[in-house]
């Protein structure tokens, strides 16, 4: 690796801490991002000759400082100087800033950069690239790739979010404990929204892959400042998890290969091993949430070496646990793949059979559906469903698999319209 | 003497390395190591996981305390090890200069002579990487 890359890895590094710190004193993300902008212009200058300082962030954050004062005084060249101390006092350098750098401002400023992308008004994808922008700090070009839009229409739609969150105001003040929950919660979600973009688009598209891993990223963050949060440690896990099989869940034509027909020895077991250990953190605090059921349901496929192996009783155990946190039909819907396994396609039949009008519109539901009727040998009840689960398919890929599904099916006897 | 060698850096940068940014790394410590390895002067070599996997459990008054996260709140943290066995502390230093020259970044390497509590054997081939 060279200087420069090492200095573009710790710069990336360090930006949620130093931005976060930077849009804290300055109470303004464009002023903050172009102070970060110079300290990061700086440090490609000078670390080269001096060497790496030993903790980046504290430099950025005082060498960010000044250049954002500049700022401020060129915009307002017409008004008068500010008062210095309508900043956070900018008199005192190095000791003070170690000071905040120890306590625990900085947790705040990380959660507060988070959470401002995070604004209910913005849609889901526009909380991603946002979050991608200015967390992340990827580029525009980059997220644009990863959505299949131009550069201009992408820095178009960040500029209007980002003018979104000015306008929503930015909570400044430190947050109390159940205000710091609720962040915590909506962040998380985020977070899992960008793996998730990552995980669908990027079976067709490698620059959306990259997301999975920048999701990850977030929540070790994310967990490295709130390190006693057992749901971070389950969405942490629950990522790792479902990441761990990226290299076995699309075959070399870009067809969707199922759990039970992946090479397991092909799972990364660094990550699952790490997301075991998470794990086993998480439930030592006896507070189970969604992402750490969901994250236990996928250990459970992990753990077993082939998939007879798979503790359907427990993951049947464990949905029913998620039903009662956090119901909802597909939860049922996928409890009901779990009893198939146990006791067969028509007892999962009988309780997916009640969510048929609110999962009308879910690809996975018609695929499911199919797949079970096709198990207990109902092939144009089979063959309808598939038929269904194409019209709604949400990719090619989507939609060959259910092809394929179709083609096991073989000759049907044609449905009567 | 015996020497642990205990290996900080900056975990956010070390884990935000690209596979093919970890593959050339490895493989430059790697051959670091080779000629110690094939001296029969290479103990276990280990890499520690991201210290959000961590616990620490510290002496409380009553009970001893389990806490989540790494035993210290600092920048540079331990991220892994190596044992060896060598005639100085020269010949330590000089093993540490050269994983410091082919580690990116800003790396510490502590250096601490250790007694063999316990030679051990991990059987457990899912531990290994």
């Amino acid at each position: 690796m060279t200087d420069i890359a090492w200095i573009d890895l710790a710069l990336t590094a360090a930006r949620p801490q130093a931005l976060g710190a930077l849009l804290r004193y300055f109470r303004d993300l464009d002023i903050a991002e172009e102070a970060f902008q110079e300290a990061c212009l700086r440090a490609i200058k000078t670390w080269p000759d001096k060497g790496p300082p030993r903790d980046p962030a504290a430099w950025l954050i005082f060498v960010g400082r000044n250049s954002g004062i500049d700022v401020v005084r060129k915009r307002s060249k017409n008004d008068p100087l500010p008062e210095e101390e309508a900043f956070s006092d900018l008199s005192d350098a190095e000791g003070d800033m170690a000071d905040r750098l120890d306590n625990s401002h900085y947790r705040d400023d990380i959660l507060r950069l988070m959470f401002i992308c995070c604004h209910p008004d913005l849609p889901a994808t526009q909380q991603i690239a946002l979050a991608l922008r200015i967390v992340s700090g990827l580029s525009v070009a980059q997220i644009a790739r990863a959505f299949l839009v131009g550069d201009s229409a992408m820095e178009q739609r960040i500029t209007r979010a980002k003018a979104r969150v000015a306008k929503a105001g930015v909570p400044f003040e430190t947050p109390g404990p159940l205000e710091r929950a609720e962040r915590l919660g909506i962040v998380s979600s985020m977070i899992y929204l960008v793996f998730n973009e990552g995980y669908s688009a990027g079976i067709t598209n490698p620059d959306s892959a990259a997301f999975c891993d920048e999701a990850i990223r977030l929540a070790r963050l994310l967990l490295r400042i709130f390190p006693a949060e057992p749901e971070i440690m389950g969405l942490l896990a629950l990522m790792l998890l479902q990441h761990s099989r990226a290299r076995t869940r699309i075959d070399k034509d870009g067809q969707i290969v199922l759990l039970e027909d992946q090479d397991r020895s092909r799972w990364d077991s660094k990550l699952i091993n790490e997301a075991l250990a998470l794990l086993d953190k998480a439930i030592r605090h006896r507070k189970p949430g969604p992402y750490q059921v969901q994250a236990a349901i996928s250990a459970l496929h992990a753990r077993a070496p082939t998939p007879k192996d798979t503790d359907w009783k427990e993951i049947t155990m464990l949905y029913g646990l998620l039903e009662r946190i956090q119901p909802s039909p597909v939860v049922t819907l996928n409890k009901a793949v779990a009893v198939s396994k146990l006791e067969g396609p028509e007892a999962a039949l009988d309780m997916i059979a009640p969510l048929a009008d609110k999962l009308d519109g879910y690809f996975y539901f018609h695929g499911v559906k199919g797949g079970l009727m096709m198990q207990a040998g109902r092939k144009p009840e089979a063959r309808e469903a598939f038929d269904r689960a194409i019209a709604l398919a949400n990719s090619a890929a989507e939609c060959a698999h259910i092809r394929q599904q179709i083609d096991k099916l073989g000759a049907v006897t044609p449905l009567v319209e | 003497m015996l020497y642990a060698i205990l290996c900080y850096a900056h975990e956010e940068t070390v884990f935000a390395w690209s596979k093919e940014e970890e593959d050339a790394v490895m493989a430059r410590l790697i051959e670091v190591q080779a000629p110690y390895a094939q001296a029969g002067k290479l103990g276990p070599v280990g890499r520690l996981m991201p210290t959000t996997a961590a616990t620490t459990v510290r002496k409380g008054k009553e009970e001893p305390l389990v806490l989540d996260g790494p035993f210290a709140e600092t920048k540079e943290v331990l991220l892994g090890f190596y044992t060896l066995d060598v005639e100085t502390l020269e010949e330590a230093v000089a093993f540490s200069k050269a994983l410091s020259v082919v580690n990116p970044g800003s790396s510490s390497y502590e250096i601490r002579p250790f007694y063999v509590f316990h030679p051990g054997e991990i059987k457990n081939s899912e531990t290994k990487t």
